[in-house]
C-alpha cells in the first residue's frame, strides 16, 4: 500500500478543482492548468492526487505534463523571472542577457535558486518588440534590457 | 459498398474502410510497425505514426491525384478511389521512413533476444535496407525491469502498441508515453521503475512489442544451472496452454498438440521429474470448486458471505485486484494457482516421499506467462525464503532452451510424464482457454453439489473468444450464474459490477488477463496480432480434452489418492495451510499531512 501525502488544504483544493470539471478524465489538461496556476507547479504528489480523483492511470497525467512546455514540475521562485526569446528581443541580444542573469543567479532555465527567490525561464514574445530586449520578473516588464542591467533589475528584489 | 482500385484490382468495401484492410481484403500486403491488431478481440492500434504503411492515391475523391502519401491504416476508402501500394513512389518513402526508424536503433540484432522475431528488422530485410544514410543522435534511456518485464527503450519505435494494449485493453495504466520530440519515450509515471508502478506483470506489453524494446526476463540460465547440478533433484510442471502452441517453435502448424514431445525434450534437457502442472489443475478444482460450493450454501442460508468468487489462477489477474480492488479482497478464491499448488505439493508431500530435503529440490515451471515469474517469487509463497516453485520459464525459453541444446522436437518419440504428479483429465487442459476453468469448475461442482453424473460436460456457452460471457448452469434446480472474462479492462467492468451490488447476481467469475486466456499470454509464441493463432490453440486445448479418457478433475484416480493419503479433504486443514493463500492491499491510497 503506498501512501500519497500532501497537506489537506491543497488535497481539498486539488479535489474542489477537479469536482468543478465533473472529475472528467477528458478534461485533464483544464485541471492542470487550475492546480498549476495555484501552486505554481506540479509535484509528483499534485498529478498522483488529480489521477486518483479523475480515475486516469497517473502515467496518463505524467504523459501530459511531460509533453507540453507549460506544465513543470520544478516550483517557480518568489520573483520567476521570464526571458523572451522571440524574434525581435534575440537579434537585438536577448541571449547575453540570458547569460548574465544564468550567471549572476547561478542556475539553468527551468531551474530555481536555492533560497527559492528567483526562477529563470524563456518565452516567445510578450508582444513588446518595440522594447526589444524583454525581460519579465513576475508581472512587471523591464525592455531594453542589457546585460549591464541586470544587476540592477536583480537588486530591486534583495 | 463502395468500389476502389488498389494495384490495379477492382474490390467493392464497407464504407469506412481503411486502405489497409481493403488491401488485406483484397490478398494484398501493405507493409506495417505501429499498426496492430488482433481481429475479432477488439483490439486494434492505430496512431498512423510510423508510416510505414504509405500508399500513393492516384485518383481521390475529387478524381485528381492526393498530392501526399497516404497512411493505409489511417485512411479511409472513398468511392473511385485508386491507389498504388508499391509503385516507385512509395517504395523509395517507405525505404526512407525504415532508414530514418533505423537511424536511431541500436545496432545489435545479433544479441538482441527479438532477434528472428522483430518486425523491424523482418521490414529491413524485406525492403532490403543495405546502409543507413542519416546519422544523429542516439537514444540512451536507462534499462528497467521486473521480475518479469525488461525494458529497453532504446529500441523504442514509438509504435505504442504497447501503451494502448495497458491502458485500452487491459486498463493498467503502467506504461505513457511521455516527453516529446526526440526524448519521447513510453514509460511508467515519473519514469519511476515499472516494479514501483500500476504494472501487474501481465506482459500484454512484451507481446506486441515489434522490436526488442520490451522482452522477458531470461531464467534459462538458473534453469541450466540446477539440472547441472548434481546436488539438486529438479522437477519440472508444464502448463496447460505450453502444449498447444511450443510447436510453432518448431515451425508446426498452429495448434499442434505437441504433449508428449515436450515430456521427451524435457527429459532429454535433463529434468529428474518430468510432471504436469494440468495434474494441479485438478487439485485446484477440488479446492475451488468445494470453495464455491461452500460460499454458495452459505449464501442460500443467508448467512453472510463473499460472492461471487472470483478465480485466482491467474497472477496477473490476482495483483490487478490487490492493486485496484483493495475492498474486495475477500471475494477471489483463495485456492493457489496450479502453478503455486504444484509447487507446495512438490516440496512439502513429494520431497518428503522421496525422501529429498526442501532445500535440495528445485522446481521449475513451463508456463505461458510472464506474471508467473513474479508469483513464484512472492513471499507468501517461501517456506524460510526457499520459494515453492523456484524458477517459472516460458514457452519461448523452453523453445530456446530445447533449440540450444539441438534436441529435435519434430523428431522426438512421445513420452508420458511421470507419476504420481502427472496424470491429468480434460478439466485441467481447458484451463489454457478462456473459460476453462469454469467449465472444468462447473464438471466437478454439479456433481458435488446434485450427486447426479453432469449429463452433458461440454460447456458450450462458455467457450469462445468473446470478451465477456454469461451463463446460467442449473444445478438441479439451482441456477448458478457464471461470468467469464479475459482482458483486465472487462475484468474491471464486472468487478465495478460487483462492487455496486452485483445487480446481473454472478455466483463465480473467471478471469484471466490475456486475450483469450492463457492461449495467448505473454510467455507464448509470438503471434504478431494474426488471431487465428489464438484461435488454432484453442481449437486444439478442446481436441485434448475430447480426447483425454477422464474428464472431470474430481475423476482423476491420482487426485482422489493424495487426498486419500494426505490431504484428507478438500478445503480441510492441511490444504488449507499448503494449498490456500492470502491477498494484500496494494493500492495507492491519498493521505492528508501536516504542513
Amino acid at each position: 500500500m503506498a501512501t500519497i501525502k500532501l497537506s489537506e488544504s491543497k488535497i481539498n483544493f486539488i479535489k474542489d478543482v477537479c469536482k468543478s470539471f465533473g472529475n472528467k478524465g477528458g478534461e485533464v489538461i483544464n485541471v492542470l492548468h487550475k492546480v498549476q496556476g495555484e501552486f505554481g507547479y506540479l509535484p509528483k504528489e499534485v498529478q498522483e492526487v488529480v489521477a486518483l480523483e479523475l480515475n486516469i492511470p497517473v502515467s496518463r497525467v505524467y504523459g501530459i505534463v511531460s509533453f507540453y512546455s507549460f506544465f513543470t514540475m520544478t516550483p517557480k521562485g518568489e520573483y520567476p523571472i521570464s526571458v523572451c526569446l522571440g524574434t525581435a528581443c534575440y537579434v537585438r541580444g536577448a541571449e547575453k542577457v540570458l547569460d548574465e542573469l544564468k550567471r549572476q543567479l547561478g542556475i539553468e532555465v527551468g531551474e530555481v535558486t536555492p533560497d527559492g527567490k528567483f526562477s529563470l525561464t524563456v518565452l516567445r514574445c510578450v508582444g513588446a518588440c518595440g522594447l526589444a530586449p524583454v525581460i519579465e520578473v513576475g508581472d512587471k516588464v523591464y525592455g531594453r534590457m542589457t546585460p549591464d542591467r541586470v544587476k540592477e533589475v536583480l537588486a530591486e528584489y534583495k | 459498398m463502395i468500389n476502389v482500385t488498389i494495384d490495379n484490382k477492382h474490390i467493392q468495401v464497407e464504407p469506412g474502410t481503411t486502405i489497409l484492410k481493403a488491401a488485406r481484403q483484397a490478398g494484398i500486403d501493405i507493409p506495417t510497425l505501429c499498426y496492430f491488431e488482433l481481429a475479432g478481440m477488439k483490439f486494434e492500434n492505430k496512431p498512423g505514426g510510423c508510416r510505414v504503411c504509405v500508399v500513393e492515391v492516384v485518383k481521390d475523391f475529387n478524381g485528381k491525384p492526393r498530392r501526399n502519401l497516404a497512411p493505409a491504416c489511417a485512411t479511409d476508402c472513398v468511392e473511385g478511389m485508386e491507389v498504388l501500394t508499391h509503385s516507385p513512389r512509395v517504395i523509395n518513402a517507405r525505404k526512407t521512413v525504415v532508414e530514418l526508424i533505423l537511424s536511431d536503433h541500436p545496432n545489435d540484432c545479433l544479441q538482441c533476444e527479438k532477434s528472428g522475431d522483430c518486425e523491424l528488422q523482418t521490414l529491413a530485410q524485406k525492403l532490403g535496407i543495405r546502409e543507413i544514410p542519416f546519422k544523429g543522435a542516439q537514444s540512451t534511456y536507462r534499462k528497467d525491469q521486473t521480475l518479469s518485464v525488461m525494458r529497453d527503450v532504446d529500441k523504442c519505435v514509438m509504435c505504442r502498441r504497447c501503451e494502448t494494449m495497458c491502458n485500452t485493453v487491459q486498463s493498467v495504466g503502467a506504461l505513457s508515453a511521455i516527453n516529446r520530440g526526440f526524448n519521447a519515450v513510453v514509460a511508467p509515471a515519473f519514469e519511476m521503475n515499472l516494479a514501483e508502478s500500476s504494472c501487474v506483470n501481465c506482459g500484454q506489453c512484451v507481446q506486441v512489442c515489434p522490436v526488442g524494446a520490451l522482452t522477458l526476463v531470461d531464467n534459462i540460465s538458473d534453469v541450466m544451472k540446477a539440472i547441472n547440478d548434481p546436488t539438486k533433484t529438479v522437477v519440472v510442471q508444464t502448463a496447460p496452454a505450453v502444449r498447444v502452441a511450443l510447436g510453432e517453435e518448431f515451425g508446426m502448424e498452429p495448434g499442434t498438440i505437441v504433449t508428449g514431445k515436450m515430456a521427451a525434450a524435457l527429459r532429454q534437457l535433463g529434468f529428474d521429474y518430468v510432471f504436469d502442472t494440468d495434474w494441479s489443475a485438478d487439485l485446484t478444482i477440488m479446492e475451488e470448486g468445494t470453495e464455491l460450493l461452500g460460499r454458495v450454501k452459505k449464501f442460500l442460508n443467508g448467512e453472510k458471505t463473499a460472492l461471487p468468487l472470483f478465480t485466482s489462477c491467474c497472477p496477473g489477474w490476482v495483483s490487478f485486484y490487490e492493486k485496484n480492488f483493495p475492498d474486495l479482497l475477500d471475494y477471489p478464491s483463495t485456492a493457489k494457482s496450479p502453478q503455486q499448488m504444484f509447487g507446495a505439493v512438490a516440496k512439502n508431500y513429494f520431497a518428503q516421499k522421496i525422501g529429498v530435503k526442501r532445500e535440495d529440490m528445485v522446481v521449475v515451471s513451463i508456463m505461458p506467462c510472464l506474471a508467473k515469474k513474479s508469483e513464484c517469487a512472492r513471499d507468501e509463497f517461501k517456506v524460510n525464503g526457499n520459494p515453492d516453485v523456484d524458477f517459472s520459464l516460458t514457452t519461448r525459453e523452453f523453445a530456446h532452451m530445447i533449440k540450444q541444446c539441438n534436441i529435435d522436437l519434430n523428431n522426438l518419440p512421445e513420452e508420458d510424464f511421470d507419476s504420481p504428479l502427472g496424470q491429468s483429465t480434460g478439466a485441467a487442459v481447458i484451463f489454457g482457454a478462456t473459460g476453462g476453468v469454469m467449465e472444468a469448475a462447473v464438471r466437478t461442482a454439479y456433481e458435488v453439489y446434485t450427486g447426479k453424473p453432469l449429463a452433458n460436460i461440454d460447456l458450450e456457452v462458455v467457450r469462445g473468444l468473446e470478451g465477456m460471457k454469461e451463463a446460467t448452469v442449473d444445478f438441479n434446480g439451482l441456477p448458478v450464474h457464471v461470468g467469464v472474462c479475459y482482458g483486465l479492462a472487462n475484468a474491471r467492468k464486472m468487478m465495478e459490477e460487483v462492487r455496486n451490488g452485483n445487480p446481473r447476481g454472478f455466483h463465480f467469475i473467471e478471469v484471466m488477463a490475456c486475450p483469450g486466456g492463457c492461449i495467448g499470454g505473454a510467455g507464448q509464441p509470438y503471434h504478431h496480432g494474426n488471431s487465428d493463432i489464438i484461435r488454432k490453440r484453442m481449437e486444439a486445448t478442446y481436441r485434448e480434452d475430447a480426447g483425454k479418457p477422464i474428464r472431470k478433475s474430481h475423476e482423476n484416480p491420482d487426485i482422489i489418492a493424495i487426498y486419500k493419503e494426505y490431504y484428507g479433504e478438500p478445503c480441510g486443514h492441511l490444504s488449507h495451510e499448503q494449498l490456500h493463500t492470502h491477498y494484500f492491499d496494494k493500492s495507492q491510497h491519498v493521505e492528508a499531512c501536516g504542513e
